[in-house]
């Protein structure tokens, strides 16, 4: 073996060692990877074992004899497709409003000049901030005293408050990538302004707002607080969480249809997720790093 | 106040447009453009924020109990509801817990944040992207999915928690019964904040150690630097400000967690899992006292201001870099 033939043999080393070094590495990256899945995992798996092996004294770690039995259980339970239907109808609607009206704010503040346009961007901001949590008490008296209680349109109006500064915030940053000579140039060749933004930003603006409407709509979906707040006499009123958060009434110890409701109140989540797949870490950046 | 401002402000705003000038004629009518495409986010913010914000303060100051909710006609009470409030030894009690809870929270979020971060930078190409695709999994489980989940968890009789540690030999923990306890309660939450937040800390963070040049590690190397020594005087001060703004989004969101503590405990047992805004709510809610409930949230609002305004400043320094 002469040296221009053991050229690869010290790579060969070099990288077994590199290996080898990286064993504790990989280690805790297996780790780190099985504490973040195992919850939902054990959801997804609960869902699908019958019932004696969800209530056996040494837990099975797969669905050795899957079932559907408890999806079953959790749709035909009292009242499922309506709250389902009112978490989607809230959902939709907040996040379709806040949309529009954040896509004409956005609009002003990236594209216009105007007196006060700073002390909006810094309105949004602290908007953006704003304490939600701490303002349940005060929702709720001008909710009873305007008659908005127990009334999804009152939840759907906190939605698209609580979506509409992070929307604002977004879709701006979304604009400002899109350069002004475009529009410019549109309307050089004899468009107004608003047929320039419509034909050249808006196409080129699309998954902006599709993103940004997929990170209000898991916001809304999940919000539990304000609709156990808001939603209190009507029960037909309710929305899933609300119902998710009080299992135990709804299914007692069935901890299969529990899981199971569970799972599917997660599966749009997780179908939005894919959806964004890459831009969610980038997104979420953007909507936390960049203000 | 703001909006108010720019709302006054509208008719003496004759401002050529930056662009192209137009007719005279037409210039009005753009000045008023921009007030009208704002004029819904404004409306929204004055009616279903500053308005609630101000009913809350000003029923801070009345006697607002279940009588004037259903009647009205709620009567001025001064600062006698903050003195009620701030004279009961339990108020401090729940701020101290508060505190602590946060404190906790946050520790745990950065370490493990920060050293899943680091453990990303270093792992191969396909490792990463699993444990990655794993972190947002946690990060795409909604918090009443995640609540759920970690009841079945940390069940007593069936829950596969109780199982391993009996299976390491922790024989005492055979259908040991977590939420029956403050301490242990406590602790679950947590582990579920700390299991929810630390995807976000992680993510972030390996996005800014992405973006430290190589070169300065190497040069760190050839000068002797340790791991440790590479990390504080190479990582940490790169990404300082980056820190900064991780430990204030994870302070603001730990110190008013809200849905994961009603949802498992409701602030129980014995209290053990009551902190700033589960006792406002719970005054308010339970005990039909708006008025301390809005003294309290009031109160949680001031103490959260610090680490609000230091954001804000943060972003509006930004926007003036824009």
């Amino acid at each position: 073996m002469t040296a221009l033939t053991t050229g690869k043999a010290p790579i060969a080393v070099r990288r077994r060692r590199m290996r080898m070094g990286r064993l504790p590495l990989n280690l805790a990256a297996l780790l780190t990877l099985a504490v973040s899945v195992f919850p939902v995992y054990w959801m997804v798996v609960t869902a699908f074992k019958p019932s004696a092996d969800i209530q056996s004294d040494t837990p099975s770690f797969l669905p050795l004899h899957p079932t559907m039995a408890h999806f079953g259980t959790a749709v035909h339970s009292p009242g499922f497709g309506t709250f389902w239907r009112n978490s989607l109808t809230v959902t939709l609607s907040a996040v379709l409003m806040s949309l529009v009206v954040a896509l004409l704010a956005a609009f002003a503040v990236g594209r216009m000049r105007w007196h006060g346009r700073r002390a909006f961007i810094l309105m949004v901001f602290v908007a953006q901030m704003a304490p939600w949590e701490a303002l349940l008490i005060p929702m709720y008296v001008i909710a009873r005293d305007t008659d908005m209680l127990d009334r999804l349109s009152m939840l759907t109006l906190v939605y698209f408050m609580t979506t509409l500064p992070f929307t604002i915030v977004t879709l701006r940053g979304f604009l400002a990538a899109i350069p002004v000579e475009l529009e410019e140039a549109a309307q050089v060749d004899g468009c107004t302004r608003p047929q320039a933004f419509r034909r050249v930003t808006f196409p080129l603006l699309a998954p902006g707002l599709l993103s940004t409407s997929l990170f209000g709509f898991i916001t809304a979906w999940n919000e539990f607080a304000f609709a156990n707040t808001l939603i209190i006499k009507n029960q037909d009123a309710r929305t899933l969480p609300v119902w998710l958060s009080s299992f135990s009434n709804v299914f007692g110890t069935d901890w299969g249809a529990t899981m199971a409701a569970s799972s599917l109140f997660m599966l749009p989540v997780l179908a939005v997720f894919l959806v964004l797949q890459n831009r969610v870490t980038s997104g979420m950046t953007a909507g936390a790093v960049k203000g | 106040m703001l909006t108010a401002r720019s709302a006054d402000r509208r008719p003496a705003v004759v401002e050529p447009p930056p662009a192209a000038p137009r007719p005279r004629r037409h210039r009005r009518l753009g000045a008023v453009w921009p007030y009208l495409l704002v004029a819904p986010t404004v409306l929204g913010a004055a009616f279903l924020l500053v308005y609630p914000l101000v009913r809350n303060t000003v029923m801070s100051f009345q006697h607002f109990g279940l009588g004037e909710l259903i009647r009205g006609g709620a009567t001025w009470v001064g600062f006698a509801n903050y003195r009620t409030v701030l004279d009961d030894p339990e108020f401090w009690t729940v701020v101290r817990r508060t505190l602590w809870w946060t404190g906790l929270n946050v520790v745990l979020i950065m370490v493990l944040g920060t050293l899943v971060a680091l453990m990303l930078v270093r792992l191969g190409r396909r490792m990463r992207l699993a444990v990655m695709s794993g972190l947002v999994l946690t990060w795409a489980t909604p918090v009443i999915a995640a609540t759920t989940v970690f009841q079945w968890l940390f069940q007593s009789r069936f829950g596969v928690v109780n199982w391993a540690l009996v299976k390491l030999g922790f024989d005492s923990y055979r259908d040991y019964s977590w939420f029956a306890h403050g301490g242990s309660t406590f602790a679950i939450l947590v582990v579920l904040v700390v299991w929810q937040s630390v995807p976000f800390a992680a993510l972030t963070l390996y996005g800014g150690l992405t973006t430290i040049p190589v070169e300065l590690y190497e040069s760190a190397r050839i000068d002797g630097a340790g791991a440790w020594q590479s990390f504080r005087l190479v990582t940490f001060p790169m990404l300082r400000p980056l820190f900064a703004l991780v430990t204030s989004l994870e302070v603001i969101w730990c110190f008013k967690a809200f849905t994961q503590i009603w949802v498992i405990s409701e602030g129980g047992p014995n209290g053990a899992t009551t902190t700033l805004p589960v006792y406002a709510f719970q005054i308010a809610q339970s005990l039909h006292k708006y008025d301390l409930g809005a003294a309290v949230s009031t109160l949680t609002v001031v103490i959260l201001l610090a680490a609000l305004v230091f954001n804000l400043r943060r972003m509006f320094r930004q926007e003036g870099a824009l």
